[in-house]
């Protein structure tokens, strides 16, 4: 039992000391929010750029000008309360309000495709090692191996040209239609939502399928080895019995350890996935808030990344105990 | 050069072309690579390159522009060819950083075990919790001016080597009391001699494939932060040449503007698999049980009897 309170007090350590890094190091990126903006209210407004900075600095509350400490120290502070700060650019907006109008989309889409291809990798990695050597197995390894090396993004892209820019079946960007449907839940939203995140959660599928696919294959090629199938073999049972309860199960072990971790990356998303369809989760707000320099939500949006990571890492480590007696016994 | 040194470049010879024949991918990996550096290297002396559009605009790829027109009328292929370089120059820096980083990080925790190992776990463990992308877009705003090449290579080697040091450190531990490091070190033999003549040499078959795997993720963020817009501009930068094509040519509205954004997209393309293609043919030379089957069944191809 001792280790478990080692590990939770390792994730502890591990989120307060990934907070502090992400701290300075945004505050180390040059440039900031006023900055930004300025270029906006000097060029397009025709304001000189100390009428500007005196506006924004107002506008923006001066919390940029306060001393380093005093920042880190309230931040810190807001952090342990769960106060995450209100965002510099949309209006004074607290920032876990949109925390919490990114997070659905991300983790509606990231999810269903997380679980999609690890199912169908697990069923095509078994198929494939059971055929080991034969034709089948070759063309499906070549072809994950292929995939598995081409950038999600750049599947997303020839989606896009394909399908919505060329065929015109699925919608170029953005979550739903704001023009067509109403969000809440009544049916023509919820097939809109639906029709939108097509194009996104094939392209996370498609590209973290071969992934598995390919893990899967090699874990069962190595189980098929083991005396405890010749074993169950010898002893008559049933092939279909023998591919999943004696061999699936142990090679899939060791993918149950990597599934906790990405489960963990759920809530991140795809910053360039996102980017590409527009698409308006973590990911999006993330790439945006780094180009405007917002601090609070940049700091709010890693920071609940990094949480949800390490609580999935630990969640993974307690899971491969239980499922796997050794760990248990040491 | 003498006969015994001439001996042993006719037998490395022989080898790299054994490998390179070993199996159908393994050619054509070896083939595009090679075929990718050459452009990148040579091409930019051959290929002019034109700022200031001469052409029509959105032209399909034809004889006389093999990758067709940008919507300004400009010839593509010379910016692909002229982009090439930063690729594979950028790649191939950030994969021997991170494989530097991690076999350092991984084999000293390794090696070293206790506090040691137990200080280097948890700082592969933390630098794993932060988003590695957006982890990246912020180091990369700090590069300002000329694009440095060191030092972009080492912003986008920050987020690969955790992992890496990670399975290195489990490899170092497994082998770490096989017999024959038992063996050096009950005849006396420092730890230094350990680490450098046993124990990595019997990890590099593992540490040049995970290299390759350093080197498609880098290209992955290289072109990634360039599609964003995050890097210093470079006018022929692949991922510039996709954001361009994208937010000034409107290749999702315009059709005959595609051309510019499914380019730079197939370079793409057809760069990674190369180098996946050649790493797994590492994979099946390193793998002596691989390599003897591959070797058989091309053998019995080719109707050939031991």
């Amino acid at each position: 039992m001792r280790w478990v309170y080692v590990r939770l007090i390792l994730a502890a350590l591990t989120i307060f000391t990934t907070t502090n890094i992400i701290f300075f190091l945004i505050r180390l990126m040059p440039g900031n929010i006023v900055d930004y903006e300025i270029n906006y209210y000097v060029g397009e407004m025709g304001w000189t750029s100390e009428e500007a900075y005196e506006f924004l600095s107002a506008a923006y509350g001066l919390t940029l000008d306060k001393p380093f400490h005093e920042q880190y120290l309230s931040f810190m502070a807001n952090i342990f309360t769960g106060e995450l700060g209100r965002s510099l650019r949309y209006g004074q907006m607290p920032v876990i309000n949109i925390v919490a109008t990114a997070i659905p989309w991300t983790v509606f889409t990231v999810s269903i495709s997380l679980f999609a291809s690890f199912l169908l990798g697990i069923v095509c990695g078994i198929f494939t090692a059971y055929r080991h050597g034969s034709k089948s197995d070759k063309a499906l390894t070549v072809s994950s191996i292929v995939v598995d090396a081409i950038p999600n993004y750049v599947i997303a892209y020839f989606l896009l040209i394909l399908l919505a820019s060329e065929w015109d079946i699925f919608p170029m960007a953005l979550a739903y239609d704001v023009t067509r449907v109403k969000p809440g839940f009544n049916l023509s939203f919820v097939l809109d939502v639906l029709w939108h995140a097509t194009l996104p959660v094939i392209s996370y599928t498609v590209s973290q399928f071969a992934g598995w696919a390919l893990m899967m294959r090699s874990t069962t090629v190595s189980v098929l080895g083991e005396d405890y199938v010749f074993a169950a073999e010898a002893r008559g049972l049933k092939g279909s019995k023998i591919m999943w309860k004696y061999v699936g199960r142990n090679a899939m072990l060791p993918m149950f350890t990597l599934l906790a971790i990405r489960i963990g990356h759920i809530f991140g998303g795809s910053t360039l996935i996102e980017n590409v369809f527009s698409y308006p989760g973590m990911g999006k707000y993330i790439a945006d808030s780094i180009s405007t320099r917002d601090y609070p939500i940049m700091q709010g949006l890693f920071f609940i990344i990094a949480v949800s990571v390490t609580l999935s890492n630990l969640l993974g480590d307690l899971l491969y105990a239980r499922l796997d007696p050794r760990v248990r016994l040491k | 050069m003498s006969q015994a040194s001439l001996q042993r470049l006719k037998n490395a010879l022989h080898e790299i072309y054994a490998f390179m024949t070993m199996t159908k991918s393994s050619i054509v990996g070896v083939i595009i690579v090679v075929g990718y550096i050459f452009i990148a290297f040579v091409g930019p002396y051959v290929v002019p390159i034109r700022l200031v559009g001469t052409f029509e605009p959105n032209l399909p790829p034809s004889l006389d522009h093999l990758a067709g027109t940008d919507h300004l009328g400009r010839d593509l292929f010379g910016f692909i060819v002229h982009g090439a370089m930063q690729v594979i120059v950028l790649a191939t820096m950030t994969s021997l950083i991170t494989t530097f980083l991690a076999v350092t990080i991984g084999t000293a925790a390794g090696i070293v075990g206790g506090k040691a190992n137990a200080f280097l776990t948890f700082c592969t463990d933390v630098m794993l919790t932060i988003p590695g992308f957006p982890l990246t877009i912020v180091l990369a705003t700090m590069i300002r001016g000329s694009p440095n090449m060191l030092l972009l290579a080492s912003v986008l080697a920050i987020i690969g080597w955790p992992a890496q040091a990670r399975s290195i450190r489990s490899q170092v531990l497994s082998v770490k009391n096989r017999d024959f490091v038992e063996a050096s070190r009950s005849v006396g033999l420092g730890t230094a001699y350990i680490i450098f003549f046993d124990i990595l040499p019997s990890l590099a078959p593992y540490i040049v494939i995970s290299t390759m795997r350093a080197m498609i993720n880098a290209i992955y963020s290289l072109v990634g932060l360039s599609i964003l817009g995050a890097l210093p501009y470079d006018e022929t930068s692949w991922g510039i040449i996709i954001n361009r094509a994208i937010n000034q040519g409107h290749a999702l509205l315009v059709p005959a503007a595609r051309t510019a954004l499914i380019v730079p997209l197939v370079a793409i393309v057809i760069l990674q698999i190369s180098v996946i293609l050649l790493s797994s043919s590492f994979e099946i030379m390193f793998n002596p049980r691989l390599r003897d089957k591959t070797l058989r069944s091309k053998k019995k191809r080719e109707g050939q009897t031991e």
